[in-house]
């Protein structure tokens, strides 16, 4: 057997391998590189958005909207989702990584592939937006750089469960595999899902622009794609979960309320959480209702009970262990002590929030078969998941960021100050963009418009002062989350450059070991977890009542 | 801990809370009721998509358009014709880079089957202030039979990103009484 290099790490005793910290920090960085570039086409589109500044020509936000969605969705959020499908394999089981070559040779497929999707969008005949629907044509290199980047990806995934192998033959951790990295394994499961249908689509696409297919059917090429585009978001969701759980763990020793209900949620991912392809397909012709409803429902909402589960779990979790340790008076004494300075904990804690009450609540609702009609395509649409995919995801990994710098990166961060303030600014602002922009979809704003004044337009259409509203609040939250957004890269880019070695010192602020124990007669009491998911379930219900009240008022259709 | 292998190595056999249990049991009719509340409202609502479309060439589409449009117009706005088609009828309405064509003038409280269909790339139809939202496929003509309930001016605005006039493409929809 060949030698592998590693070190232990000082805060876990973990075996910790060269090659499997190197691909870490290589694939975190790239996702960091690219969420800077994709964020920044983001503040140009809100910008633009904002009717008073209205910053970019037409040309020019279509192609930013175009690389915006393409940067950040796919490529920001996938480079690091490599990175935790290793970190959750090598590092947590305690192994080497299996085959490091191919996953090199996997993350020069991606970043080849961004990279070629870049140039096309920059050179302006690929402005077609993230979702590229056809018979709407993106030059050739647009479809290749998405089939690379899809191949690099799935590589990655298989070398995360050529790792699980290993670990498992080589002992290397006893018994079954940590919450985590089930979450992770659910998380690339769905990746390979995810890949396969895209390769599906892509491929016959890529050909078409190419001239040797005539023609791809519209209707076919949604269904399809939407099984690549929609069950990415799923990675999303079973990665940033698997984070919540971690940095609970990390930071406050959170143990699971019981192993057996986190896992099953992470089940019900795996089983039902594709079917939501249907989501974007409600208002199509050409497709029955009862696929609708049974796909749009992820199956009688059994995808949506594994998030409501997470959705008490996790707390539960952290109020378990903060009871454990003293804080016991009231029902929110654990919540008001915990470490809101710390901005691993207080960017989790914030992603979980902001997830259930905005982006899950609006989720549900405008995947609602009937009440779509009242929302497709408006702004709502976008409000809705940038509530999942950035207040959500991004800023579970953002959080998670700040665990990598010292443990893998062995820095210390630099400009602390600001870095305790980045989550709430990043949050504030991600929320803000979320909240206007379903505000405006609920008003009748389009989404993917350049104008809204109907300015250059033959007939023109006015929308009610509140909508302009809106757009403008969206555009001032748009320059927070820009900022906020700064203030990480900032800090984490400088902080891996620059940052104090932290050598093999213990880490400050993280516990690291567990606070509590659980059988069934040791158990906690969770009365605060207990009254927020009370108030969560109340915003639930009431909410999606008041939208079949709203559709119950538009025109009669059937 | 969650980095850590649970205590059990068959952790089905570790126990579950009692408020978990309790949650469970909540969540899980809630997403009963809200499945039910779906096919309730097939049944029941008044706004539900048909499921009627057919397969139909862009040439074909726009032919039937333009013998709506010749036998039912009434007048002309900018540079689009306005046609005033009877209650109850098949009316048309083609989505096309840059423009919902023609103008419909509509009665209050009658019906009309409404077709729409692309003569290019996908569109989006959405009724402005009302909020019907639908998707418009070049090769399917969907056919929704809507009742307008309230006279006034609508506007038409295209919600699928279709190019660099996407924002320029708005129709117009009136409803009298």
């Amino acid at each position: 057997m060949p030698d592998f290099n590693h070190r232990v790490c000082p805060a876990t005793g973990l075996r910790i391998h060269t090659s499997a910290e190197n691909l870490i920090k290589a694939n975190a960085v790239t996702a960091i590189v690219f969420l800077a570039i994709g964020g920044f086409f983001g503040l140009m589109v809100a910008l633009t958005r904002w009717p008073g500044v209205h910053l970019l020509p037409a040309d020019w936000f279509y192609l930013v909207l175009t690389g915006h969605g393409l940067d950040v969705l796919l490529v920001w959020i996938i480079f690091f989702e490599i990175a935790v499908l290793y970190f959750a394999s090598a590092i947590l089981l305690n192994s080497r990584l299996a085959a490091p070559r191919w996953a090199w040779t996997g993350f020069a497929l991606m970043l080849i592939g961004a990279l070629i999707v870049n140039v096309a969008v920059l050179q302006g005949n690929s402005s077609v937006m993230f979702t590229s629907y056809v018979p709407m044509q993106a030059a050739p290199h647009f479809y290749l750089g998405l089939i690379l980047f899809a191949v690099g990806a799935l590589i990655g995934c298989f070398v995360f469960f050529g790792t699980l192998v290993i670990a498992k033959e080589e002992k290397t951790y006893e018994g079954s595999v940590p919450l985590v990295t089930f979450g992770a394994i659910t998380a690339a499961i769905i990746a390979v899902f995810t890949i396969a249908s895209g390769a599906i689509i892509l491929v016959p696409t890529f050909l078409w622009s190419l001239g040797y297919i005539g023609n791809i059917d519209t209707l076919m090429y949604k269904t399809v794609w939407w099984a690549m585009g929609h069950s990415s978001q799923q990675i999303n969701v079973s990665a940033h979960v698997a984070i919540w759980y971690l940095i609970a763990a990390v930071v406050l020793g959170a143990k699971p309320l019981s192993e057996k209900v986190s896992r099953m949620a992470f089940l019900m991912y795996i089983l039902f959480l594709q079917l939501a392809s249907a989501h974007h397909l409600l208002v199509e012709p050409g497709i029955s209702s009862e696929w609708k409803v049974f796909n749009t429902s992820y199956a009688l909402y059994l995808a949506v009970l594994g998030s409501m589960l997470h959705g008490m779990t996790v707390p539960g979790s952290i109020e378990a262990a903060q009871r454990a340790r003293g804080y016991t008076n009231g029902l929110f004494e654990w919540l008001t002590k915990a470490p809101w300075g710390n901005p691993a904990f207080s960017g989790m804690f914030m992603s979980l929030v902001m997830f259930g009450f905005l982006g899950g609540i609006s989720g549900v609702v405008l995947g609602t078969e009937q009440i779509n009609i009242i929302m497709h395509n408006t702004l709502y649409v976008p409000g809705h998941f940038h509530a999942t995919v950035v207040a959500g995801t991004t800023l579970a990994f953002m959080a998670g960021t700040y665990l990598l710098v010292p443990l893998i990166f062995r820095r210390e961060l630099i400009m602390k100050g600001l870095a305790r303030w980045q989550p709430y600014l990043f949050g504030l602002g991600v929320m803000g963009i979320s909240v206007f922009m379903m505000g405006a979809g609920t008003l009748g704003v389009p989404r993917r418009v350049w104008d809204i004044t109907g300015a250059g337009a033959a007939i023109k259409y006015d929308y009610s002062g509140a909508a302009y509203l809106m757009m403008g609040l969206n555009g001032i939250s748009g320059v927070l989350a820009a900022l906020g957004g700064l203030a990480f890269i900032v800090i984490i880019v400088g902080s891996v450059l620059f940052g104090k070695r932290t050598g093999d010192k213990p880490l400050e602020g993280l516990t690291m070991t567990t606070a509590t124990k659980y059988g069934s007669a040791e158990h906690i009491k969770i009365p605060g977890t207990v009254m927020l998911v009370g108030v969560f379930f109340t915003a639930f219900v009431l909410y999606y009542f008041v939208n079949w009240k709203y559709l119950a008022e538009v025109w009669p259709l059937r | 801990m969650a980095i850590t292998p649970p205590p059990e190595r068959i952790w089905w056999n570790l126990p579950i809370a009692r408020t978990e249990i309790i949650w469970i049991i909540i969540a899980f009719c809630w997403g009963l009721l809200m499945f039910s509340a779906m096919v309730y409202w097939h049944i029941e609502g008044e706004q539900n998509l048909s499921n009627e479309s057919y397969r139909i060439t862009p040439e074909a589409f726009a032919e039937k358009a333009n013998a709506m449009v010749e036998q039912y117009q009434v007048r002309e706005e900018a540079g689009f014709p306005v046609v005033r088609p009877p209650p109850g009828s098949d009316v048309y309405m083609i989505a096309r880079l840059w423009q919902w064509w023609p103008i419909l003038e509509l009665e209050k409280d009658q019906t009309y089957r409404l077709h729409l269909s692309s003569m290019d790339w996908q569109h989006g139809f959405s009724l402005q202030p009302v909020n019907i939202n639908l998707q418009v496929h070049p090769n399917y003509d969907m056919v929704v039979t809507l009742t307008p309930n309230k006279a006034g001016e609508y506007g038409v605005i295209c919600n699928e990103f279709c190019g660099i006039g996407h924002h320029n493409m708005i129709g117009k929809i009136y409803v009298t009484e």
